[in-house]
């Protein structure tokens, strides 16, 4: 009965590409929240040396000890970043920046001298093999079910639960360190457990989309989903439709133009980025501007009817409250006189009667709201 | 192959000429960078370049260096421009904005890739080795450009070194001054996309980051000058890429970004512990040093206070006293105290044998002890 699912290609891709989303989504959000978006960076690199190291010693690559090694190593470039820190000779961006390209670099080299031993090539570090997931199969209760869906199905529970039942400690950590660690809650155990298991996703979703790719789906989805609420709970609701979207259109986007499927799969969470950067509802570029202009519209209203306001029942009163005195006594154009004059009339803030222009009620209150406030 | 032969070979020649330039480059630069903490802007910018190498290919449809290196400063310059419009316009932090441009143009650059190689254009070739650098595949005509763009970059550096002292240690004072901080603060940042652009052949932009850092870091524990720490990065940033292009060109099949990225971190660690001054390992020397002598005063007043408090300069004090005073053995600080001639162990009168080798203070310890408590201020005590 299952048998046709496993056998959909597209499906298993997609699928896999979705529990990368997700998975990383997971983990991210807490990582972009706290700051430290640019350890998912050094850790997606620096899991290579522990995939090559676990893969020279053990000759399998997949498995929970192989995960769990070589996420090791991820969780060794955050202890060496901090021990440098620590040392107060090297400012934290540096000692990232420091820790990471070695591990790499020495990863890098042990695939080029083990080459023929090795399971994965330099390519497939940066790019991964997301389009050929389903080659590599186990069979469970007769089906044959992609190793790495396998892996990353895991991963996702795994991350799904911790955050699940640490949801409270995390938040609070997260929010507030000072407050958590007063409160006895560890916080820096549970953080040293988030980038563990950051590092495990990175080695499980290394053979799908590689060690720089990787960065994408930890970052982006939450930091898009970060634009578009306020509210915990909701940003992973978003960061993981994102994810699954990001997925979906980004496979069919790669088959049509035949190119990497897994960039594909990045390029679009960086395209759904930039809507939330542009369109978001709240902190959106032009909710901003929309603001903005609402703002200025309503000065513009507030002005004019404060100056109405002044003049009122004064003998300057047929010389100063025409459109045309504005231009004089408010420093505006013609035009922008005209236009302020008109959307006060739409709005019932002002009267016109032949050239004399007159509050009406509602319009008084918003003068005396500004210049007698106490009373309001 | 003697040494001789060595030098003369095109191959190594070119690789020698352009790895030095590299390090030339990334030092002086990465000195700048690193000092105003955006030590991994280098990383978003390498990394961002990948696309522009890649539609740099695609316009002039051959490995026209020129053309790819020129693609891969706009990219990064575009994603220098977007990390900035990300971090101001939205509250993303800048490590947000750092992660989000390197991360999706690097896959840009994938798709771009992957694209190319779909296209079946047989000069595509070689596209790859921008991933992890090939100093190899360096050709004589590669150099003229690479060093070009080090000179220029050079140049500036050097007729804006002032400003750009200033902008890097005090923006605010530069600003006040009526510096255009701004726009030098853009040029630094667009002077580090160059030097990733020269990078690109030699490491490739997976590493470039590490080559901006590294030899700045190295130079800084040897130096307080902003002068002397410039020199020196790039100093260093030549000679480990010099070193690592040659390990490179001369092993069949290693990555040079690796090599070079090794090598240069190996003067890091190297400057980390050893450097005079700020380095780790004269740090733990001196830190032992001030604690046994600390132990060593410490016990001395101990002992003169102890005389004090009985009224009796001869006061004996036993070893186990002491120790049970301080909490530790004070058995090395007391064998200090008695070769300084401070001390001296009780000869015991033949009635009293349980008090041999107790400790009595000697007329130069009261006056040494004495000096040390009035060096601390009595009053503190």
């Amino acid at each position: 009965m299952l048998a046709p699912l496993f056998d959909n290609i597209p499906l298993m891709i997609m699928l896999v590409g979705m529990l990368v989303g997700i998975a990383s989504t997971l983990v991210g959000t807490f990582l972009v929240l706290r700051g430290s978006s640019m350890l998912s960076d050094a850790i997606g690199h620096s899991i290579v040396f522990g995939i090559v190291i676990v893969w020279l010693l053990t000759h399998q690559q997949s498995g929970p000890v192989q995960i769990v090694g070589a996420a090791l190593t991820g969780l060794l470039t955050v202890f060496l970043t901090e021990l440098l820190v620590n040392t107060q000779r090297v400012k934290k961006d540096a000692a990232i920046g420091l820790v990471f390209p070695v591990l790499f670099s020495i990863g890098v080299l042990l695939l080029n001298l083990y080459a023929r031993d090795v399971h994965i090539d330099t390519h497939t570090v940066l790019l991964g093999e997301i389009g050929f997931v389903w080659l590599d199969t186990v069979s469970i209760g007769g089906y044959p079910v992609p190793q790495s869906l396998l892996s990353m199905g895991a991963m996702t529970l795994l991350n799904g639960l911790f955050v699940l039942v640490f949801f409270k400690e995390l938040k609070l950590a997260t929010f507030d360190a000072p407050l958590a660690k007063a409160l006895g809650f560890a916080p820096g155990v549970l953080f040293y457990a988030l980038l563990m298991l950051t590092s495990g996703t990175a080695v499980a979703a290394f053979d799908a989309v590689g060690a720089v790719l990787f960065v994408a789906f930890v970052i982006v989805p939450p930091s898009a989903a970060y634009l578009l609420t306020n509210r915990l709970w909701l940003m992973f609701v978003y960061g993981m439709v994102i994810s699954v979207l990001s997925s979906v259109s980004g496979y069919y986007l790669a088959v049509a133009w035949d190119v990497s499927i897994g960039g594909m799969m990045a390029v679009m969470t960086g395209v759904f980025l930039l809507l939330a950067f542009l369109a978001g509802p709240h902190y959106g570029l032009l909710a901003q501007l929309a603001r903005r202009r609402g703002q200025r519209r309503l000065n513009e209203n507030r002005t004019l009817a404060v100056h109405l306001y002044n003049h009122e029942g004064e003998p300057e009163q047929a010389v100063e409250n025409v459109t045309r005195a504005l231009r004089e006594h408010l420093h505006w154009d013609a035009a922008k006189a005209r236009r302020v004059v008109q959307r006060s009339r739409e709005q019932g803030h002002v009267l016109q009667e032949g050239e004399l222009l007159h509050l009406t009620p509602a319009g008084r209150a918003i003068a005396r709201e500004i210049l007698e406030p106490a009373k309001f | 192959m003697t040494i001789l032969d060595w030098l003369q070979d095109y191959t190594i020649q070119n690789v020698v000429i352009g790895a030095a330039l590299l390090g030339l480059i990334s030092g002086v630069l990465g000195s700048f960078a690193v000092l105003r903490k955006q030590s991994l802007l280098g990383d978003t910018l390498s990394h961002a370049a990948l696309p522009g190498v890649c539609i740099g290919f695609l316009i002039a449809g051959t490995r026209n260096i020129g053309s790819i290196l020129f693609g891969a400063l706009v990219s990064g310059a575009l994603a220098a421009l977007l990390m900035l419009a990300l971090t101001r316009n939205s509250r993303l932090k800048t490590d947000a904005g750092l992660g989000i441009t390197l991360s999706t143009f690097f896959a840009l650059g994938v798709v771009l890739l992957t694209y190319i190689q779909g296209t079946n254009n047989a000069a595509q070739g070689g596209l790859d080795s921008f991933l992890f650098g090939q100093a190899a595949a360096t050709l004589r005509s590669d150099l003229w450009i690479m060093g070009g763009i080090t000179v220029a970059a050079l140049g500036l550096v050097s007729l804006l070194w002032k400003e750009f002292k200033l902008v890097s240690f005090d923006p605010s004072y530069a600003a006040s001054l009526g510096l255009p901080v701004v726009w030098l603060e853009v040029l630094l940042t667009v002077m580090i996309a160059l030097a990733v652009v020269v990078g690109l052949q030699m490491v490739g932009v997976v590493l470039m980051a590490a080559m901006i850092i590294a030899p700045a870091v190295a130079a800084r524990q040897w130096s307080h000058r902003l002068e002397g720490m410039v020199l020196l990065a790039a100093a260093i940033g030549v000679g480990g890429g010099v070193f690592g292009a040659l390990l490179s060109a001369l092993s069949r099949g290693l990555a040079t970004g690796p090599l070079i990225i090794l090598s240069v971190s190996s003067v890091v660690i190297v400057s980390l512990l050893f450097a005079p001054r700020r380095g780790f390992v004269w740090e733990i020397v001196r830190l032992r040093r001030s604690r046994r002598r600390l132990r060593y005063q410490q016990v001395l007043t101990t002992l003169y206070q102890l005389a004090a408090a009985h009224a009796d300069s001869r006061y004996r004090s036993g070893q186990g006293m002491i120790d049970t005073y301080h909490g530790t053995s004070t058995q090395r600080a007391l064998r200090k105290l008695h070769r300084r001639g401070y001390v001296v162990r009780h000869a015991a009168p033949p009635e009293e044998p349980n008090t041999a080798g107790q400790w009595v203070l000697t007329p130069a310890g009261i006056h040494e002890a004495e000096r040390i408590l009035d060096s601390l201020g009595r009053e503190a005590l």
